[in-house]
């Protein structure tokens, strides 16, 4: 990429053409690289739909870019029941674990970020001090005692491990907070309290609904990222019937190495199967996750 | 707050003081979870890399548990498949994060450059591997890399290339293109949402003035955007250091290559769940926290003492 726009410093950099902003080589370069770039971008998925129409046999023997004989129901068909349907299981696993954690952690959140963002109260700063900083602690740091903490709460291999600690999530209350004190003006709460309404009937009937655009965001996000979680349903979740879509497919793509049935056909019909719903939602909540990259970057 | 203001309205103190504090019960749930899950587990790290469960007898015997201070952090210090992990991703961040970033930004800028109904064709197509997840996308690139599936290898095989993907050269290689194939989008809206939000003037003005296009992007876009650069950069760093789940699944199509203990993550992951050693592997966790930590601030500082020119 850098070649080109060298290129076009040392033959293009046409001095003073104060009327054409944008020459006909810049058009062109700029348009080659995006050209470039979405050729690279959308090519493995193109392939990843082109093989989920074939055979097992002509996934090795045909070209990978190009079709050949189109067999994507009876793909369907031996993935939906394979080992008596636990693709399916898994599917309808990940959607419970993601929606029930999702809902509760934005409720949960969204509340914190509002109480953060409209009272003054003793320890609110030692409390975004607490948010802000766990954003450092890995991931890692917290998988093992959480182990060893889930088994102590009997949660291991239930539902629970997964569904219960993403609730408490601090990046959404930083989200929440933000997004509040943007789109909620105290002058208003302050015109309420004066009508004589409570604090908890304000939050629920003005902050709750000028938030909710905000709140689709932190649940968009949230959303995503439990579905995409692979770490923690791969410690926490034991029994295969408990899994979720992603640790399904990691099994299937493990089963070829330790023995000679071959699963790649179930895999890519799989993961296809499995990003469906990600990005039906992702395109059609485009507007709600652009607005929380940016109120992300806002620091 | 003096006397005679207490005194003047104490019912309308009271009156305040409960609305605080029914505002400050708002972040209770949030904060009851966050101390459960959060903080009860960075001290239980603490307390359970202080101990050292051993086993007496040839392992049938009761286990014992022994208060052992700082022996297994000391001993995390000095294990070097640790630390060769730990040296195998850092290498791989100082040359993967940088050209990812560089990458984004062309692309931001590119997008930036065309015309708004352009963009907003392109912009969707580029952000796809945005929506893929990450496992899913992992498994895509282990089959694009695959000698018997994939088409890589034929492609390369074309220019007289015998390119193997999993093979120790080129594993690092491998990974990095996945992670900039998933990872370009998301920095690329970042960027792109910050070059948006400068005044267009600015460009029109250095334009009349005779500055290339490349100059501009150059000496204006960037520095204008280091702010969101610095923040993409950062969340690379702590996610990188922390890779896990991509090299967890190359290592089912290539053990030889990708080890038990490649990554500090799956070294950890290997001592908790396949040795059962959770004493160790919290220590190693420390051990990790504090690398990544240590990392982002150093870069953190580096990056805000720099000049802004």
């Amino acid at each position: 990429m850098t070649t080109t726009l060298d290129r076009r410093t040392v033959t293009g950099a046409a001095p003073r053409q104060p009327v054409a902003p944008h020459s006909k080589r810049t058009k062109a370069t700029v348009l080659f690289g995006l050209i470039a770039f979405t050729v690279y971008s959308v090519a493995p998925v193109w392939w990843l739909i082109v093989s989920a129409t074939k055979g097992q046999s002509d996934l090795y023997t045909t070209n990978g870019l190009w079709f050949a004989e189109f067999r994507l129901l009876d793909n369907f068909r031996e993935l939906f029941t394979y080992q008596d349907g636990i693709f399916l299981t898994w599917m309808w696993n990940t959607v419970v674990y993601s929606f029930a954690g999702t809902a509760g952690m934005t409720l949960i959140c969204v509340a914190c970020g509002y109480g953060l963002a409209m009272y003054r109260f003793r320890g609110r700063g030692v409390m975004m001090g607490c948010i802000i900083g766990s954003f450092l602690v890995p991931h890692a740091l917290l998988t093992i005692p959480s182990f060893l903490l889930y088994t102590d709460l009997r949660m291991i291999d239930t539902p629970w491990a997964i569904i219960v600690p993403s609730f408490f999530s601090a990046f959404s209350v930083y989200l929440a907070k933000v997004y509040a004190e943007g789109a909620i003006p105290h002058e208003l709460l302050e015109a309420a309290r004066i009508d004589g309404a409570g604090e908890y009937r304000m939050f629920f009937v003005i902050g709750a609904r000028l938030m909710s655009t905000g709140a689709a965001t932190i649940f968009l996000l949230g959303f995503v990222g439990s579905w995409n979680s692979f770490f923690g349903p791969l410690v926490y979740l034991r029994s295969q019937d408990k899994w979720t879509v992603m640790l399904g497919l990691y099994s299937w793509l493990k089963v070829k190495v330790d023995n000679s049935t071959d699963l790649t056909g179930l895999v890519v019909v799989g993961s296809i199967v499995s990003l469906i719903p990600m990005v039906a939602l992702m395109v059609s909540m485009q507007r709600y996750w652009r607005s929380g990259v940016t109120l992300g970057s806002l620091k | 707050m003096s006397r005679a203001d207490s005194m003047a309205s104490p019912a309308v103190m009271t009156w305040r003081r409960i609305a605080a504090i029914k505002g400050a019960s708002f972040t209770v749930p949030f904060f009851l979870g966050f101390v459960l899950f959060t903080a009860v587990p960075i001290v239980l790290a603490l307390r359970e890399s202080m101990y050292t469960t051993k086993s007496s007898g040839l392992g049938f015997g009761e286990k014992t548990i022994e208060l052992s201070g700082l022996a297994n952090l000391l001993k995390g210090v000095g294990d070097e498949r640790f630390w060769a992990g730990m040296g195998r991703v850092a290498l791989f961040a100082a040359i993967s994060i940088p050209l990812i970033q560089v990458a984004s930004v062309a692309v931001a800028l590119l997008l930036d450059a065309a015309t708004r109904k352009v963009a907003a064709r392109f912009r969707l197509a580029l952000l796809i591997p945005y929506m893929i997840p990450g496992i899913v996308a992992t498994l895509i690139w282990i089959y694009l890399y695959s000698p018997d599936v994939g088409p890589l290898t034929p492609f390369f095989a074309l220019f007289g290339m015998d390119a193997d993907f999993y093979s120790g050269e080129l594993i690092w290689v491998s990974i990095g293109n996945l992670m900039a194939w998933g990872g370009i989008g998301f920095n690329m809206l970042i960027v792109y949402a910050a070059l948006q939000a400068v005044p267009r003037e600015i460009f029109e003005g250095a334009r009349v003035d005779g500055a290339s296009e490349l100059r501009i992007a150059w000496s204006i876009k960037v520095p204008l955007i280091r702010r969101s650069l610095v923040l993409t950069t950062v969340l690379s760093i702590i996610g990188t250091l922390q890779i896990f789940s991509d090299p967890m699944l190359f290592r089912s199509m290539a053990p030889e290559t990708v080890t038990r203990d490649f990554t500090p993550i799956m070294g950890i992951y290997d001592w908790a769940f396949a040795q059962g050693d959770f004493n160790y592997a919290a220590a190693l966790s420390i051990i990790l926290a504090l690398v990544v930590g240590l990392a982002s601030a150093i870069f953190y500082r580096f990056t805000n003492k720099a000049p802004t020119s």
